[in-house]
């Protein structure tokens, strides 16, 4: 709570919690916000500069950069959320239970998340997508997988100091299970440090989503994703500069405004700079 | 005499450590090296000895928190070194321990309150309201006000921290706490308040105590028999006032005579003391004491002295039959 507050005090935080609501409500909002549907052609009105009827302009088959900004974001977001939330979820665990183990176990689990985290996140979601085929689900386990590793290793490495700590042991000695122990007394005490690691992470999430999205292997056409109007705006670069501007002016935001909000947490969470 | 209520039989924990490449050579550490003693009802019983003599490790392999290699551990005729699921679970509740960093023994995360409260509902002692009220009324007796139920371990010094985990050792009614020096991390004035807690406690609910120190004058005060360690093994038991006042062995006669007694008259030249800790990984041969030995005989190199059973105790020295 403390932490919290701290992060609220910081304006740099302030900002990038400012930008994530903005993005975030434009995309649960996009079916009463869009002026028109995102995925309608309107020929007749192909490539049209930003002002007038269309705010943002239009691409090159007529259809609203505006509408399809808002509708795309709901892709980047759903996908980077549930990514996230499920690399969180599980790598974390997997850190948990390995740095409490111990031993054997953790040398080996750790030497698979190690191989895992030799992987750049944009390659190994890459094959996972290459060799699934890109939809909507595929694409959110690809970029779970190459989180796993990284959520693993930033539970492991405080559940091995908190596992010797006398407090492990009272449980023990009071009966307690392991799994009580894990859940209500290691869990507890690691999860500012993972909360850091998920706004940091969304960030990469939103970059990876919008780079396969960019290369094809994203959620396909005629879906709006910030990736793929990217893409079509990248082929009217010379003729329609806005169709690329507006989709990467989004991407930027979003991840400067994640990367704002987990810098700030993490600041606030470090005991190095809390000046108690 | 009256039955014991904890019986340790040859309690032995060896730690090995196994470095190297390409060839690894192991090194083992008996950190307990097969250690014997009784606790009786209501009594405080110290064991004494100078750090990494095994004296923690010890008191941790008895409550099976470290798995001991060994030896048998019998509480009131139940073997605990064999005990395993519901019945280990009712052992835990009559042994508790209060540990020597009031810092990180408690859970910095939980309130006092949600500390207290569960183990009370774990072992169906009490939950809800009533185990509030149980809670409270544990602060009270270790000295807290109420209040204290909300708020988090930040919040208290370190005597009061230890009073929490005094409190929250009691919260199961166990008959035997193992104080593993539990005041050696507190100041001068803390330490006689939470000594003085210790006795009340000792008095008012019939408990007894392994008591696990460095420090003679606190183990004079609060215990009645002691046992001292010197690298993994007891070399002297006896009353307390036996063992401080007139010492049999060497290593118990070094101890006392490097710990002040609080009376100018008997002030005198400070004690030889003679060397270091030797390691425990590689203890010397025979008697471990010997090369710090000021009347060491010959045979003490090579021969591990046996035990001498006294009326009220031992010693493990050649000196003395061994």
């Amino acid at each position: 709570m403390k932490a919290l507050r701290r992060a609220a005090a910081n304006p740099t935080t302030t900002a990038g919690v400012l930008i994530c609501a903005l993005i975030l409500f434009g995309a649960v909002c996009a079916p009463w916000l869009s002026p028109f549907d995102p995925t309608e052609q309107n020929i007749i009105d192909r490539l049209q500069p930003p002002g007038g009827d269309y705010l943002l302009g239009t691409d090159q088959f007529g259809r609203d950069i505006l509408s399809r900004l808002l509708w795309g974001a709901r892709i980047s977001l759903a996908v980077s959320l549930g990514a996230i939330a499920a690399a969180a979820v599980i790598g974390g665990s997997i850190g948990m239970v390995s740095g409490y183990v111990g031993g054997r176990f953790d040398l080996l689990v750790m030497q698979v998340m190690d191989v895992l985290l030799s992987f750049p996140s944009l390659i190994l979601g890459l094959i996972v997508v290459a060799l699934l085929g890109p939809d909507l689900v595929n694409l959110v386990f690809a970029i779970a997988l190459t989180a796993i590793a990284p959520f693993a290793r930033i539970a492991r490495a405080p559940t091995l100091a908190l596992k010797e700590r006398a407090f492990v042991e009272a449980g023990r000695a009071l009966g307690f299970s392991h799994t009580r122990i894990l859940f209500r007394h290691i869990l507890p005490n690691i999860l500012p440090e993972v909360m850091v690691m998920v706004s940091l992470w969304l960030a990469t999430a939103v970059r990876v989503e919008a780079s396969l999205s960019f290369i094809g292997l994203g959620v396909k056409p005629p879906t709006a994703t910030w990736g793929g109007m990217t893409r079509d705006g990248f082929e009217n670069i010379l003729d329609a500069p806005w169709l690329a501007i507006a989709p990467g002016v989004a991407i930027l935001l979003l991840v400067l405004g994640l990367n704002m909000v987990g810098d700030g947490l993490r600041d606030a969470t470090d005991p190095k700079l809390r000046g108690e | 005499m009256t039955a014991p209520l904890l019986q340790v039989r040859n309690l032995s924990k060896h730690f090995s450590i196994t470095r190297g490449f390409p060839k690894s050579r192991t090194t083992t550490v008996r950190a307990v090296d097969g250690i014997s003693f009784d606790i009786k009802p209501g009594e405080a019983f110290g064991l004494v000895g100078e750090s990494g003599c095994g004296k923690s490790t010890a008191a941790r392999a008895l409550l099976r928190l470290i798995e001991p290699d060994s030896g048998q551990v019998v509480y009131r005729g139940q073997d605990v070194t064999t005990a395993s699921g519901a019945d280990l679970r009712a052992l835990r509740r009559k042994m508790q321990i209060v540990f020597q960093d009031p810092y990180s023994s408690l859970d910095p995360r939980q309130t006092i309150g949600s500390a207290l409260l569960e183990p009370l509902a774990l072992h169906g002692i009490a939950r809800g309201a009533a185990g509030r009220e149980r809670a409270a009324a544990l602060l009270e007796e270790v000295g807290l006000p109420v209040t204290a139920l909300d708020r988090y371990p930040h919040e208290f010094s370190g005597g009061q921290r230890q009073r929490i985990g005094i409190a929250r050792a009691l919260t199961v009614e166990p008959e035997l706490i193992v104080a593993d020096e539990p005041v050696s991390a507190l100041d001068v004035s803390v330490q006689a308040q939470v000594l003085l807690l210790l006795r009340d406690l000792q008095r008012r609910r019939g408990l007894s105590f392994l008591f696990v120190s460095h420090d003679l004058s606190v183990v004079r005060w609060f215990c009645d028999r002691v046992a001292l360690m010197y690298l993994g093994r007891i070399v002297e038991q006896g009353p307390v006032d036996r063992v401080l006042a007139a010492p049999l062995h060497p290593y118990a006669r070094m101890l006392r005579d490097a710990s002040p007694v609080p009376d100018p008259a008997l002030r005198g030249a400070l004690p030889r003391i003679i060397g270091e800790l030797p390691s425990a990984a590689a203890p010397p041969s025979g008697c471990h004491f010997h090369p710090r030995c000021p009347v060491a005989l010959a045979r003490c190199a090579t021969d591990t002295p046996g035990w001498t059973a006294l009326p009220d105790g031992g010693v493990a020295c050649h000196l003395h039959g061994g």
